[in-house]
């Protein structure tokens, strides 16, 4: 049965046990969970799926992730931006070390992350003393969710403009040079527009992962209803109150957004690479 | 070397980033753990729920990452050396765990699998619990995870082709033989990868698996929860001697990684 998908014969062996294998684990590890999620989302009602995402409580903390989310990939952008252009770019004593400790934040569990920033960022904390003198509250803050996104989510801008600039010839450069530009002009029309579509990515995959960041966050968030309570803390709150409904209709919410996102992502980068190559 | 002076800056700004954003996290968690000697240390390490809570992260890691190596490896093989309807469908499809939040990963398993959920009461007739117990943590564990080693894989076995494979078994080698002898040496580095990966993903996991374990004290407490449990406590060497053990996993994950990437380069 299997053979009729297939668009071209290979002469390999292990198609129909690899590609039903591989289906059926999709369909009961990732598909049966997220239909399970749907069902039981459209069975409880239109008013009162409509009540729990209109609920003051659920909209502050809708704000309060986007933001923070949205802070944080910006800031994402810029560092991310210069780490790469540092490690691709100059060659310099600990460069290895430095492109090594990029993934810390992959590698790190986000709970010790979580745990370790709200310690840094504390008002006695080696970092939050000096941003309590210049008179910034960091932790319980939405300024301390953001830079707790921001640190789960640096290596994303990070390895996808590395490959990017590894890959640019130096020709362009030196044309604009030779044609007078300065070098500030020559970054940003030469090296930028090269790189946008990479940073984009990079940056929206940050700004994916944030939205849905959990472990990393609620150390440092202080966790205030209506100020700095996160989506996915609400959601985990409705649940130990036995409330199914209203928790799965938040999660609906952040999970229709990652997959917007993610579809989005890779929709967008295909174009991007489509129309690159067909210059 | 750098030459002009803005590179210099720039290269400085780059280490500045490093050490106040990567660096000093690790430093603290040395410093909290170790912040009264070392007694206190070795105190909160040899405690009971320490001990469960290694025991558990083990076991949780050492079922994950078997069940999503042998995914990954079929799911590689499947898109990279067949042309079929679906192909990028499949592909998409196992992106889904990176982009999702863990704590709607673990509820849309509680909704499918808990007592009041879709299979729940048939689970109940049978006697079976899968929520906030062992099955449970595992099953959102090997969500979160599946992707990694399937998406090391593919790059890698698209760029190789499929020429060795074929030659192969035209010379009349059976598939297992293809695989093992044709495919696993081309593979194995990339494997490996894959593994750490996942490995880390596997122990490290939070959210999701906070959602479904019930957080029952000596029982179903992984490191990262004992940590959260800890913390609450206000129990501050006990939480960063977890997290420095965590952090130690980390250190080395990226080590490995490290060496396997100039592996793969040279």
């Amino acid at each position: 049965m299997t053979a009729l998908l297939r668009t071209r014969h290979s002469v390999l062996p292990g198609f129909t046990l690899s590609f039903s294998l591989s289906v059926l684990f999709i369909c009961l590890v990732i598909l049966l969970p997220l239909s399970g999620l749907a069902v039981h989302v459209s069975g409880m009602g239109w008013d009162t799926y409509w009540n729990v995402i209109t609920d003051p409580r659920s909209i502050a903390s809708f704000k309060v992730t986007v933001l923070s989310a949205a802070g944080a990939s910006v800031i994402n952008a810029i560092v991310g931006l210069l780490l790469a252009w540092v490690i691709t770019r100059y060659r310099f004593p600990g460069r290895r070390l430095m492109e090594a400790l990029v993934d810390l934040p992959f590698a790190l569990p986000t709970a010790v992350a979580g745990l370790t920033l709200a310690a840094l960022f504390a008002d006695n904390g080696w970092l939050g003393q000096w941003f309590s003198l210049a008179g910034i509250q960091v932790s319980y803050t939405w300024v301390g969710i953001m830079i707790a996104m921001s640190f789960t989510s640096l290596p994303f801008v990070v390895r996808a403009v590395q490959p990017v600039l590894e890959d640019l010839t130096p020709d362009l450069e030196e044309a604009a040079a030779t044609l007078g530009a300065s070098p500030l002009a020559s970054f940003r029309k030469v090296i930028l527009a090269q790189v946008m579509p990479a940073l984009l990515t990079g940056t929206g995959l940050a700004f994916t992962r944030s939205l849905g960041e959990y472990g990393g966050v609620i150390f440092i968030a202080g966790n205030l209803p209506y100020e700095t309570e996160i989506v996915s803390l609400l959601v985990n709150i409705r649940l130990e109150e036995y409330d199914f409904a209203a928790a799965s209709a938040l999660a609906s919410i952040i999970l229709l957004a990652s997959l917007v996102l993610l579809f989005g992502i890779q929709g967008l980068q295909a174009r991007l690479v489509k129309r690159w190559h067909g210059l | 070397m750098p030459r002009y002076a803005h590179q210099w800056l720039l290269i400085a700004a780059a280490f500045a980033t490093v050490i106040l954003m990567l660096v000093l996290p690790l430093l603290l968690i040395l410093h909290q753990a170790f912040a009264h000697g070392l007694a206190p240390v070795m105190e909160a390490l040899t405690s009971n729920d320490m001990g469960h809570a290694i025991r558990l992260t083990v076991v949780v890691a050492l079922i994950t990452v078997p069940v999503n190596l042998v995914f990954g490896i079929l799911l590689a093989w499947c898109v990279t050396r067949f042309e079929f309807r679906g192909r990028k469908l499949l592909t998409t499809l196992i992106d889904i765990p990176f982009a999702m939040s863990p704590v709607v990963a673990g509820l849309c398993y509680l909704v499918v699998y808990g007592s009041q959920g879709l299979l729940g009461g048939w689970l109940a007739d049978i006697d079976v619990q899968l929520m906030f117990a062992l099955p449970g943590m595992v099953m959102v564990t090997i969500f979160v995870s599946c992707p990694y080693v399937a998406r090391v894989l593919i790059p890698l076995m698209q760029s190789q082709g499929p020429e060795e494979e074929e030659a192969a078994v035209l010379m009349g080698a059976s598939g297992w033989q293809v695989f093992w002898y044709v495919t696993l040496p081309k593979i194995r580095w990339a494997l490996l990868y894959g593994v750490i990966l996942t490995n880390a993903r596997a122990v490290g996991e939070f959210g999701a698996v906070s959602v479904v374990s019930g957080l029952i004290r000596g029982e179903t407490l992984t490191l990262p929860l004992l940590i959260q449990m800890l913390h609450e406590d206000y129990n501050t060497v006990g939480a960063f001697t977890a997290a420095g053990l965590l952090a130690a996993m980390a250190l080395v994950t990226l080590l490995l990684k490290t060496v396997l990437e100039w592996r793969q380069r040279v």
